[in-house]
């Protein structure tokens, strides 16, 4: 059976590909150093559109409307132009009641678009731009340590981050955040409260990685201008140790937090990068792999939800679960040094 | 039985769902299609797999293990049609319930009329209705366009007009439909399905046909104001969402090529069953079929040969899990729970479930969690398809109309759960009323048979005949008006040997009588209080009743279901509930 891989390492090469929902413009090139923030690709779009109808305002048939129209597909109109006259004796004109596109003209009516909105496509990791896809987007690679969680609230920064958790099942609380950590990634255990992330968001930190988070903060935290990565999951659960000992040792490093919105069929997972200088590039990891004896291991479920263990035996078939299931299942042994019966789903392989 | 009725070929067939992908053989033994063996693996549509062939192959291939058949070819091609040396199958089909839930526009004219179709409609399949439009829409022509724009449709289902009926309004919103497509990206445009006033099928085409991403014509939902006909609309919207989800997921083209084209929406496949059995075992009173997994619950109900199906995303296991609560509330899950324990540990389970859909409960707490969430979920997935059932003489829409059988499917039914914690979780969530016999469907064999029965007619028939489901015993619940703890029923039944068995229910109670399986018996009712046991209130009588694993049950805790308002004794009475069938 195939195991996800939940990425935490200290050094690996990372392949990353950015692209816009819709066909629009790359804005860098290839082999073009991009820092996190760096908008690679754009597309514009309208957030409004208004149609005037011709032919009802001037009380003719849309074909005698159509000769009144002024403009055409494509035009860009300033408020106040004139989209259509009848040019009678006493001429009576339809004017563009907002700045705009004109989008179709014609059946006696001129659709426009209003209130152009850009679409900006963040890099969302240092590295350098090794493929550009035409009207989408770009392939970014880097070298650095990586290490992936479970939810983002979809935003993306980078700065030097700053660790304020001592144990993995520490609390992050307002009263820790104070003025000096203004710009930082904050480095965290689980956060409870809404105070917290209003604490956080008034310095403001440019990113907060968290072991965990109640679930009713859900909603604020999407609110949130700053990335919020959440590495373990909902719920008052420690930090898992691979994720906590990799980032402890780089407290005061440049990191960069995507914090990618979990879009299940088609996208990513929130990540943390830390870029690093290496004389030989490393792989790049793979994704899935088969389940074997010795793997690491991160338990995706209760009641050992986040905690770090290794296989120490795949038996063959289906085991019976303390549940009552039948399930192909692992033998773990977890850092405690309590044994587990865990079902192969409810495991993802660290590495 | 003649080999005539027979096509004499193996068919492998193949369940894609949000957690568990399915491959199961059916081939022919002594003269008649059986169901062989299941295989099954997790499922890979989803991050970081995001290809759903990865799992279909391992399923494929944990099904090999088990007939000790080859399947899988060079590169993992499935070898077709079987060879000589016996590898391979002779044909393949699909269905699939993973994917996104597909984000719907309905449009219609009339708010009570066409736009309820729609909404019927769309309820067949995994769609989720984000925008509506219709006469009553006092939106300017711009405003309805935005908010079709905003809305990000994958799906727009029009309907409204009766056949030859009004047209000119009909006209406009098509035009509004059109440039809305037309100013979407083209990789993004929705897929349409029109089945409005066929006169204006010409115009459908002319208006819609070059900026949608698919456009289907279906016969009129509503061909006049007092007819509704949803069964041909629900084929084509069935190919529209394989087409959908051969756009959003990698992998759903090719194994739909294995099958030929003729995979299906795995709700749909369960309604064509369910109409299937409602008419091949002439149901008088309806044949009920529920599914429950990580993707979605749903509910099939067959009324002489007709078919109700509806298919609730927002009740399904997995990703849906985290928006549960804006359904219903937590202590109506709570009320299930045997355990004490803080409802933010439901509340959080919720949550991290909807992460990781595919995962298992390990420990029996987590696994009674599960169950009361499964039970909330299904139940409210019955309540709401009940409303569209035929009234079937029922005093109110608030209980089930009497049904000749159901059968249970899905994760939740049947993974993990004794054949007694299977009876009680559907007799929880459904509440069925009258006497009817109970079958579960241990390896979600019901849409796959649904979709054999496209390709090969004798199929389905046979593995039903087969006992290819699990009778879990014939049910009696009884309707009454009753303290707790008073009798409301005597029941004799006498064994096919003479002997017999007596028991005076009280309300409030749960009884099960022993019947095995392939065994019938004589079963004389004499209600009390008035109360109706599926003879009519204070009615007694005898009827036949079949055995089953868990034999005759005999349910007399009310409908609707009602608990203790304390906490431990509702508690300790879903102990001994849980008790009465086996723990």
């Amino acid at each position: 059976m195939l195991a996800p891989v939940l990425h935490v390492l200290p050094v690996t090469t990372i392949v990353r590909e950015r692209v816009l929902p819709v066909r629009g413009t790359v804005m860098v090139s290839m082999n073009q150093h991009v820092s996190p923030t760096d908008v690679v690709a754009e597309a514009s779009f309208s957030r409004e559109h208004l149609l005037l109808d011709v032919a009802r305002t001037f009380g003719v048939p849309a074909s005698v409307a159509d000769t009144m129209i002024k403009v055409q597909t494509g035009d860009v109109l300033k408020q106040g132009a004139v989209v259509a006259e009848n040019g009678g004796f006493i001429s009576r004109s339809l004017k563009a009641p907002r700045a705009g596109r004109v989008v179709v003209a014609g059946g006696g009516q001129v659709l426009m678009a209003v209130g152009d909105a850009r679409l900006e496509l963040h890099a969302g990791l240092p590295g350098t731009v090794v493929r550009v896809i035409p009207e989408r987007g770009v392939v970014i690679r880097t070298v650095g340590a990586l290490i992936q969680g479970t939810w983002g609230n979809g935003r993306v920064d980078h700065g030097l981050m700053t660790s304020l958790i001592e144990r993995e099942d520490d609390l992050l609380t307002p009263d820790r955040l104070d003025v000096s950590l203004r710009g930082s990634v904050i480095l965290g255990g689980h956060v409870g409260d809404v105070a917290t992330l209003r604490a956080a968001a008034e310095l403001p930190v440019r990113g907060l990685i968290i072991s965990s988070l109640h679930f009713s903060l859900l909603s604020t935290a999407v609110q949130m201008r700053f990335p919020i990565l959440v590495l373990d999951g909902f719920g008052a659960m420690p930090m898992n140790s691979a994720a906590f000992e990799l980032l402890k040792t780089h407290d005061r490093n440049a990191v960069t937090v995507n914090a990618e919105f979990p879009e299940r069929y088609s996208g990513g997972r929130p990540e943390v990068i830390i870029p690093k200088e290496v004389v030989h590039e490393p792989d790049e990891p793979e994704d899935f792999v088969p389940f074997e004896v010795g793997q690491k291991v991160r338990m995706r479920r209760s009641p050992h939800a986040g905690m770090i263990g290794s296989i120490t035996d795949l038996p063959p078939g289906l085991s019976k679960l303390p549940s009552g299931l039948r399930a192909p299942a692992a033998e773990v042994k977890l850092e405690n040094g309590d044994a587990l019966l865990v079902p192969l789903v409810n495991l993802e392989v660290v590495g | 039985m003649p080999t005539s009725l027979v096509q004499n070929e193996s068919v492998l067939a193949i369940e894609v769902g949000t957690a568990v992908t399915r491959a199961v053989l059916f081939d022919v033994v002594e003269g008649q299609y059986r169901f062989v063996a299941s295989g099954k693996a997790p499922s890979t549509a989803e991050v970081p797999f995001k290809d759903i062939g990865i799992g279909v192959r391992e399923a494929v291939t944990a099904l090999q293990e088990i007939t000790g058949g080859k399947l899988l070819g060079q590169g993992g091609n499935l070898i077709l049609p079987s060879q000589p040396d016996g590898s391979g199958v002779d044909s393949v089909v699909a269905v699939i319930s993973t994917g996104p839930v597909l984000r719907t526009v309905i449009v219609g004219l009339l708010s009570d009329v066409s736009v309820q179709s729609a909404r019927r409609l769309a309820e067949t399949t995994y769609a989720r209705v984000v925008e509506t439009l219709d006469l009553s829409d006092h939106r300017k022509p711009d405003q309805q366009l935005d908010a079709i724009i905003r809305s990000r449709p994958d799906l727009i289902i029009l309907t409204g007009g009766t056949d030859g009926g009004a047209s000119r309004a009909m006209l406009k919103t098509l035009e509004a439909i059109g440039l809305a497509c037309y100013l979407m990206p083209a990789e993004k445009r929705p897929m349409v399905l029109y089945a409005g006033n066929e006169h204006l099928v010409g115009d459908v085409h002319d208006l819609l046909d070059p900026h949608t991403g698919l456009l289907k014509v279906s016969q009129n939902v509503r061909p006049s104001l007092d007819v509704e006909n949803l069964t041909p609309a629900s084929s084509e919207l069935a190919s529209l969402v394989v087409s959908l989800r051969q756009r959003q997921l990698k992998g759903v083209e090719e194994l739909n090529m294995w099958t030929g084209g003729t995979m299906l929406p795995t709700s749909y496949a369960q309604g064509r069953m369910v109409r299937f059995l409602s008419r091949q075992y002439e149901s008088v009173r309806g044949v009920l079929s529920v599914n429950i997994g990580a993707s979605a619950a749903s509910v099939a109900a067959g009324f002489n040969g007709e078919v109700v199906l509806r298919t609730y995303p927002q009740f399904g296991l997995g990703e849906n899990l985290s928006g549960l609560l804006q359904h219903t509330d937590i202590e109506s899950i709570m009320r299930w729970l045997p355990l004490d324990i803080d409802p933010n540990v439901i509340r959080e389970y919720l949550y991290q479930k909807s992460l990781y859909p595919g995962t298992l409960p390990a420990t029996s707490d987590d696994h009674a969690i599960a169950q009361a969430i499964a039970r909330q979920a299904l139940h409210l997935a019955v309540r709401a398809a009940r409303q569209d059932f035929p009234n079937g003489g029922r005093a109110s829409r608030d209980i089930l109309p009497p049904l000749d059988l159901i059968i249970a499917g899905g994760g939740a039914v049947s993974e993990g759960l004794s054949l007694g914690q299977a009876l009680l979780l559907l007799l929880d969530a459904i509440q069925p009323v009258g006497i009817l016999p109970m079958l579960v469907d241990q390896n979600n064999l019901l849409p796959l048979l649904g979709a054999a029965a496209v390709r090969n007619h004798f199929l389905p028939v046979q593995v039903v005949d087969s006992g290819a489901f699990i009778g879990l015993g014939t049910v009696v619940s009884v309707v009454a008006s009753a303290a707790y703890g008073e009798t409301i029923l005597r029941v004799k039944m006498t064994y096919s040997d003479g002997t017999d068995a007596r028991v005076d229910v009280r309300f409030g109670g749960l009884e099960i009588l022993p019947l095995p399986s392939g065994q019938s018996a004589r079963l004389s009712l004499q209600p009390l209080q008035k109360a109706d046991a599926g003879l009519g209130p204070g009615r007694s009588g005898t009827v036949t009743v079949t055995g089953g694993a868990m034999g005759v049950v005999i349910d007399a805790r009310g409908r609707p279901l009602k608990f203790p308002s304390d906490a431990v004794r509702r508690r300790e009475l879903i102990k001994k509930w849980q008790y009465m069938v086996g723990g």
